[in-house]
């Protein structure tokens, strides 16, 4: 695959999970990738930009509160105010919820305790640009890694996110079913991803750049990379949907 | 010159689950007469300002867009003339 699609990977002082995503992008799916310093404001026309989890500023005050603040944030907001694609993972999703570009607040798990393992979510809505190259009700593996992944909104505010389907992922048991044993954190009504409603702004816990690179033994998290390649290759054709993504698909569903 | 106490405690609709954990330590000392624990936050900051009106605005302010996360979190605070 040549460089179609060029990723922007913001990088924070205690941003852990950036060359995790820059690997994802530049060596398993073969795609541009450059890094965007936190004081930058100049994102050199990236195609997509990534908010990658870590500790951005060490969590203080609240995870992601400082974050908002830094210059990057205000080109990433008018970038994704014009409908450019935002992918914000674990404290990336938090950074997103502070910023008011995703409704809610992500608390403190209600186990209290820092979770860090494999857990399968429910595919909810693939008909995102993030999601578009999985099956609807598709079961992923994906780990987490967090302490303050606890998804919370008031009911308004959820009621709408379930009308216009903007839970794109929820946790769930390996066969699929959404119940409290799979809720890793306490999140409500087990959120455990949400988009915005314009479609282009998506916040997740778990780390899908995680579960990339074949060698690992893990790859579905590629679908959420594949589906943002299938949009933009299907953007540049002008067809609707095409690309399988042949060499990547078989790479990415060789597992089980 | 005005020093601006402030406290920043979770909204009483938001579980607390570290208040709880406190809370079952207290009942492990033998506290028995503790009904419940809520944590939160408390910040000092020293605001320029000749009237309380500016000091209020801009505690005001820093609250609002900063220091507290309206979706969880309220805030209260004191101003004290230095």
């Amino acid at each position: 695959m040549s460089g179609g699609v060029k990723f922007g990977i913001v990088v924070f002082p205690g941003s852990n999970g950036d060359h995790d995503a820059y690997y994802a992008c530049k060596k398993v799916l073969h795609q541009d990738a450059v890094f965007l310093w936190h004081k930058e404001s100049d994102l050199q026309d990236v195609d997509v930009v990534i908010l990658p989890g870590g500790f951005s500023y060490g969590d203080y005050l609240r995870c992601g509160a400082i974050a908002r603040f830094s210059p990057v944030m205000s080109s990433v907001t008018r970038f994704a105010a014009q409908g450019g694609p935002v992918l914000g993972i674990c404290n990336g999703f938090q950074v997103l919820l502070e910023s008011g570009l995703l409704p809610g607040v992500l608390l403190r798990n209600a186990t209290l305790r820092f979770v860090c393992r494999h857990v399968h979510v429910r595919v909810e809505n693939a008909a995102t640009r993030f999601t578009r190259a999985c099956r609807p009700g598709e079961v992923l593996t994906i780990p987490i890694a967090h302490g303050d992944g606890n998804y919370f909104t008031d009911p308004e505010t959820l009621k709408r996110l379930e009308d216009r389907e903007q839970i794109v992922f929820r946790y769930c048991d390996a066969e699929g079913a959404v119940t409290a044993e799979a809720n890793p954190n306490g999140s409500i009504e087990n959120i455990a991803g949400i988009i915005n409603e314009a479609g282009n702004v998506l916040g997740m816990m778990p780390h899908p750049e995680r579960a990339s690179d074949p060698a690992l033994g893990w790859t579905d998290g590629q679908s959420v990379f594949r589906s943002l390649l299938e949009e933009f290759l299907s953007r540049a054709t002008g067809e609707p949907a095409g690309l399988a993504g042949d060499s990547l698909t078989s790479a990415g569903r060789g597992r089980r | 010159m005005y020093r601006s106490r402030i406290r920043v405690t979770l909204r009483p609709s938001i579980l607390d689950p570290q208040g709880k954990a406190v809370g079952h330590a207290i009942q492990a000392l033998g506290v028995t007469a503790v009904r419940s624990v809520r944590m939160g936050k408390f910040i000092e900051l020293m605001v320029d300002g000749t009237t309380e009106d500016e000091a209020r605005a801009a505690t005001e302010e820093v609250c609002r867009r900063l220091l507290a996360n309206p979706v969880m979190e309220d805030f209260t605070y004191e101003l004290e003339k230095m």
